[in-house]
């Protein structure tokens, strides 16, 4: 069998190991389009507040890893797929035939139309050719304006802060993190930045970025232009899906598969931030998180191998550390029509739990400054776990969410 | 054979001294709110259950770790934690569905239990019997399995 | 170090709190807890203060061991002068709130003055502010202690807290943490709530370190084994409690029977840890449910019980068909063979509302038991009762009255002044079974003799955990003396005292005596802590601390004539049993303990004593 995965980030890297590990005899040939190795972009914020080296952001650390595993990698990008002719066109010109392909080629940063995003000083905070460019104007003292103030936004927000510079923080939304976060708890999340020294200014759009002197004006729908000499864009990703256009291969957000991460097209799956795939919680989502990157590599690569294996959808989860103030979101935390909700909050203590039911099961959660235990909660929504009689403890006290799971699913 | 810890919270007391020597084995200090194994008391009720990872062979800690910083140990099948890898962004935390990952602040990086390298400090700390480390057969793994492949993203196929 | 080296002060007037240094001078001189604490006391209270004026103070100490895994280590003290006697209190409590104020980052929260309004103290590792109470206040300790970890969010949050008894003025109220562990004598809770201090609610996650770790592993290693071998630590006290001892005290004829008129109770055996393991007959479950650990513990000798959902006292009272705290020994004693009840769910369910509205059970069993008396011989009547039937064995009266001294309601109110106050009210003080105004434990001094000699000098009043001689009169622990002479027993009262002073003062329980000498200890906390603690010095250190103790007595006001027995116990001949025809001979005891322990035969500690001491 001839497997070629095209990508080489989290969802790339586990489906080939799982593919050597299901079918030791097959080729399995892996292609990414950027220089370094295949790193993760989760630790990129890491890298930029100094913690790791690049080395630090690998996905994998032993340094024949691949060859180990005899999966041949290819740097350059796929500029084209055939379902029908079972090959696909690279844009070094080559042609790479397969029996089985896995599109796994992530997504890209979504640049706004704004005027003068191009400026030099303007950066995405994607690749880490992007972090080396941040990492050289983001100096202590440094005036920087972050333009979104989303999942990824938030977490740059605390690498940033940890270089020393003074930061703006500019929100199209009414409120931090939109989709992850409701009002009471992006409320709590701002005062905590506010506290910390970050502007904040949510409901506000980036007009325009000019260059001024040596440095940038950011201009804005509300209130003073704001001076900077770094500009970090984070307003949101897109699935990588362009170069599929004609293949046969059915794209809607992200490359459609079913429950086997299979496409349209026999023979192609798709994994991670370019799959839509099923949602545990009804529907095809586009989940571009890592578990959903790791699931999906997994299963698309145990069916592309022949082992049928069968995907019960990705679970909406985040996890978020925004300047030491670490908040979760799980699933349908929004709830669904005729369902009860949990809440509890601390304002002064930043502490902040919503549960959301359906019936006497656990459809989502948001937590905010809570770290031990959390991932009961997710074992609570996929399990599916009648509450019963805790289902009334923990609209009395949503904090016994750990009591719960161990009462109800585990002993 | 594996071992594995094998827990039965009707012997359990409640007294802690698992989170004591778990703490100092792993932390040089006596904090229960470091260890890596947590008693849970329910009051009313006259029950205490000891909780802990389980080593589960689906592993969403270590597949979900971006960086490869959880790691199967092969003498104890443990899955540890490398601190010098973690980078702390906590996504393990959330993948586990046991909830056994817990972030530790003070460090910036995540910690769970890694079973001492084959010679757990609960199981020798505990005056009860409550825990015990012993061949795998015995520990009702398979009752946490069953658990555990209801909340399997898929079904796993033997590879 | 075992020591965090930093108090907490909280200023109620002022509403504020700060850090100080630990004295390390002293801590040296004092160990922790219950020696330390008193030194501070000490220092900065007038002796004669009322006790419920706001400049009386009140401490709450952890020992150097306190929050190690040396077993049992997880005791706190309350230090203050008691409400119920005006003499140094100093009580102690297991459960987790000791552990977790070690890892908050203090030895100790001394706490002066009096908050305009409720408030309560939360503390979470070294952050500390007084937050208002008034969402709390006219709560049980239990609704409070939920309450807290519901508005802060947090479920391992540690409680410990005053029920309406301390609110109201019960005056042997105390404090209750997790929900049924108490610091429970002298009616410290009293004095917190003189403070307007609702409640003490602590997260601690900082750690605790000891001096040697690795010598330290080694000495708590060899500490576990002799208590898991002790026939006492290792199967009696986990299988059946301190309870195992009521049968065995009533055989030898020391167990007080109605309020002391008797030195047996013909319904021991009902209200046992045997009957507490025996499946009843409506669902034929044990009113036990398992025993339990305090933190650290690996004796686990508390009980879990649950009531007959059918018995009268829960019947449509689901909060109260929960499983909750047991009947240990003193209290099943208290409130049943004191009172002459039998009815071992009524015992439970006093129990459960002792620990809910957070008073002594045994003060208010034996105040109980005492209000039977006066009302059996028509010193009192319905009209004073306010309608109970208050005859030695009734149930119903024991269990209403429970209820009502909880809330500090109708007769309940006069139960809550304790039985000396009560006695006296009614001009029969003699019936008051008490001494320096502190009721009688579960042991009858003229069956244990050496026990009378404890009771007297004891100096929080009459107490068993301060010279537990009973061990050595009963159990032959560490070796056999006999219950029923004087002989002897100066010198053994002396040594448990200035031992279980020690103990007190190191953060540990002083079950782990029943296997532990200082000799099992002393390596303990040497390992654990700065300096050089030998068996001698620690038996300096408690002697010190038993004389410190004094001397804030004597100042207070008393003398030795408080070193004295109700008229009772050294008159009335005990009837049945091994001690049939005995009285308790303090006589003959009293003046060989002054001389050993270096007073003046007034039982005032002697220059020589002072000097030699270092106080």
């Amino acid at each position: 069998m001839k497997y070629v995965i095209a990508g080489a980030g989290p969802a790339g890297v586990i489906a080939a190991e799982t593919l050597r590990k299901a079918d030791p005899e097959g080729s399995v040939l892996m292609i990414g389009d950027e220089p370094e190795p295949p790193y993760a972009r989760m630790a990129i914020p890491y890298l930029l507040a100094g913690d790791i080296g690049e080395k630090g952001t690998y996905l994998r650390k032993s340094k024949n890893h691949y060859k180990d595993l005899r999966i041949d990698y290819l740097q350059d990008r796929v500029k084209k797929v055939s379902a029908k002719q079972r090959e696909i066109v690279l844009d070094g010109g080559g042609r790479r035939a397969f029996d089985a392909l896995l599109i796994a080629t992530g997504a890209t940063p979504i640049k706004p139309r704004v005027p003068g995003l191009d400026l030099p000083g303007v950066h995405h905070c994607w690749t880490l050719a992007d972090a080396r460019a941040i990492a050289k104007r983001a100096k202590k003292g440094a005036d920087v304006v972050l333009m979104g103030a989303g999942f990824i936004g938030c977490i740059i927000l605390e690498s940033l802060l940890s270089r020393g510079v003074t930061l703006t923080v500019v929100e199209m939304a009414e409120r931090m993190v939109p989709r992850m976060m409701n009002d009471k708890a992006a409320a709590m999340l701002k005062r905590w930045c506010a506290a910390k020294g970050v502007a904040v200014k949510t409901g506000t759009k980036v007009t325009k970025i000019e260059k001024s002197g040596r440095g940038l004006t950011v201009h804005l729908d509300r209130g003073k232009p704001v001076a900077a000499s770094l500009v970090v864009v984070a307003a949101g990703v897109k699935s990588n899906v362009g170069f599929l256009d004609g293949s046969g291969v059915k794209v809607k957000q992200g490359v459609v598969v079913d429950d086997r991460l299979q496409s349209s097209a026999p023979g192609i799956f798709a994994a991670g931030d370019v799959a839509e795939g099923p949602d545990f919680s009804g529907g095809w989502s586009v989940h571009a998180i890592q578990p959903t990157a790791a699931d999906h590599g997994r299963i698309a690569a145990l069916n592309m191998a022949g082992h049928p294996a069968r995907y019960k959808g990705s679970l909406a989860m985040n996890v978020l550390d925004t300047a030491g103030l670490i908040s979760a979101s799980f699933g349908r935390w929004d709830g669904v029509k005729g369902g009860d909700f949990a809440e509890a909050a601390d304002k002064a203590a930043y502490r902040y739990i919503r549960l959301a039911f359906d019936g006497d099961r656990l459809i989502g959660a948001l937590a905010l400054g809570l770290t031990d235990h959390v991932g009961v909660i997710r074992g609570l929504i996929q399990t599916g776990v009648a509450l019963g009689d805790w289902k009334q403890k923990l609209m009395s006290d949503p904090h016994r969410v750990m009591d719960a799971y161990l009462a109800r699913a585990y002993a | 054979m594996q071992k594995s810890l094998l827990i039965d919270p009707g012997k359990c007391t409640g007294c802690l001294q698992c989170e004591l020597a778990c703490s100092y084995d792993n932390e040089g200090v006596f904090n229960p709110a470091k260890s890596r194994i947590k008693v849970f008391n329910f009051h009313d009720q006259g029950r205490f259950v000891p909780y802990t990872c389980t080593q589960c062979d689906e592993a969403w800690c270590l597949h979900a770790c971006p960086v490869e910083a959880i790691t199967v140990d092969r003498a104890s099948g443990a899955k540890v934690v490398a601190d010098d890898i973690c980078v702390g962004c906590k996504v393990c935390t959330i993948a586990c569905p046991f909830g056994t990952v817990n972030y530790n602040q003070s460090t910036g990086k995540v910690m769970k239990c890694d079973l001492c390298g084959g010679d757990p400090e609960c199981a020798k700390a505990c005056p009860t019997g409550a825990i015990t480390y012993v061949d795998a057969d015995w520990t009702g793994l398979e009752r946490m399995r069953t658990w555990a492949a209801k909340t399997d993203a898929g079904q796993r196929a033997t590879a | 170090m075992a020591w965090t080296g930093k108090i907490l002060r909280v200023d109620l007037n002022r509403g504020t709190c700060k850090d100080e240094p630990l004295n390390m001078k002293w801590a040296m001189k004092y160990l922790g807890q219950r020696g330390l604490a008193t030194k501070y006391l000490v220092e900065e209270v007038d002796p004669k203060v009322d006790p419920l004026s706001p400049n009386n103070k009140m401490i709450m100490a952890t020992g150097p061991l306190t929050g190690t895994c040396a077993s049992t280590a997880g005791r706190y003290s309350v230090i203050t002068k008691g409400a119920l006697t005006g003499a140094i209190a100093c009580s102690n409590s297991g459960g987790f709130f000791g552990n977790e104020m070690k890892n908050a980052g203090y030895d100790m929260i001394i706490f002066e003055g009096r908050a305009k309004k409720p408030v309560y103290l939360f503390l979470e590792d070294g952050n500390a502010k007084l937050l208002d109470a008034k969402a709390f206040w006219g709560s049980s300790v239990w609704d409070t202690e939920d309450g807290i970890k519901k508005k802060h969010g947090d479920p391992l949050i540690r409680v410990a807290s005053i029920g309406i008894a301390g609110e109201k003025g019960v005056k042997f109220a105390c404090i209750v943490n997790d929900m049924h562990r108490a610091a429970g004598r002298s009616g410290v809770g009293t004095v917190m709530g003189s403070k307007n201090l609702k409640a003490v609610a602590i997260r601690g996650t900082l750690g605790v370190k000891v001096k040697s770790p690795k010598k330290f592993m080694k000495a708590v290693a060899a500490g576990k084994k002799v208590l898991a071998d002790n026939a006492v630590t290792g199967q009696g006290l986990p299988a059946m409690g301190t309870q195992v001892l009521m049968n065995v005290i009533n055989e030898i004829g020391a167990l007080p029977t109605r309020n002391h008129l008797d030195v047996k109770f013909k319904g021991a055996k009902n209200i046992s840890a045997e009957a507490m393991a025996e499946p009843r007959k409506s669902d034929g479950k044990a009113n036990l449910i398992r025993n339990a650990a305090c933190f650290g513990c690996t004796i686990g000798c508390g009980r879990v019980s649950a009531i007959d959902r059918t018995h009268y006292t829960v019947v449509n009272r689901p909060q109260y068909q929960k499983a909750s705290g047991g009947l240990e020994y003193e209290a099943a004693w208290a409130l049943g063979a004191a009172t002459g009840v039998d009815d071992l769910d009524a015992l439970t369910f006093a129990n459960f509302i002792c620990n809910e509205q957070g008073m002594d059970p045994i003060s208010f069993g034996a105040t109980v038991g005492a209000a039977m008396e006066l009302y059996e011989t028509g010193v009192i009547t319905k009209k004073q009762t306010g309608g109970i039937e208050l005859k030695f064995g009734s149930a119903r009266a024991l269990t209403d009255l429970a209820e009502l001294t909880g809330k500090g309601e109708g007769f309940g109110a006069e139960i809550g002044l304790g039985s000396k106050r009560l006695c006296e009210k009614y001009k029969r003080p003699e019936l008051a079974m008490q001494v320096k105004g502190q009721e009688f434990p579960a042991y009858d001094s003229r069956g244990i003799q050496g026990m009378g000699l404890g009771y007297a000098t004891a100096n929080r009043g009459a107490c068993h955990l301060r010279s537990y001689t009973v061990a050595s009169e009963v159990l032959g622990i560490p070796e056999k003396t006999d219950p029923l002479t004087t002989d002897g027993k100066a010198g053994l009262v002396k040594a448990f005292q200035d031992a279980t002073a020690v103990v007190d003062s190191a953060g540990i329980c002083v079950f782990t005596t029943f296997a532990w000498t200082l000799n099992d200890i002393a390596p303990q906390i040497d390992a654990a802590c700065e300096g050089n603690w030998t068996v001698e010095k620690l038996l300096e250190v408690g002697e010190r601390i038993w004389n410190l103790e004094r001397q804030f007595n004597l100042a207070a006001g008393f003398t030795g004539k408080d070193d004295n027995l109700p008229k009772r116990l050294l008159k009335e001949a005990a009837k049945v049993g091994p001690a049939k025809g005995l009285v308790n001979g303090l006589d003959k005891m009293l003046p060989e303990y002054y001389q050993l322990r270096g007073w003046t035969k007034d039982g005032v500690p002697s220059n020589k004593t002072i000097s030699r001491l270092a106080l």
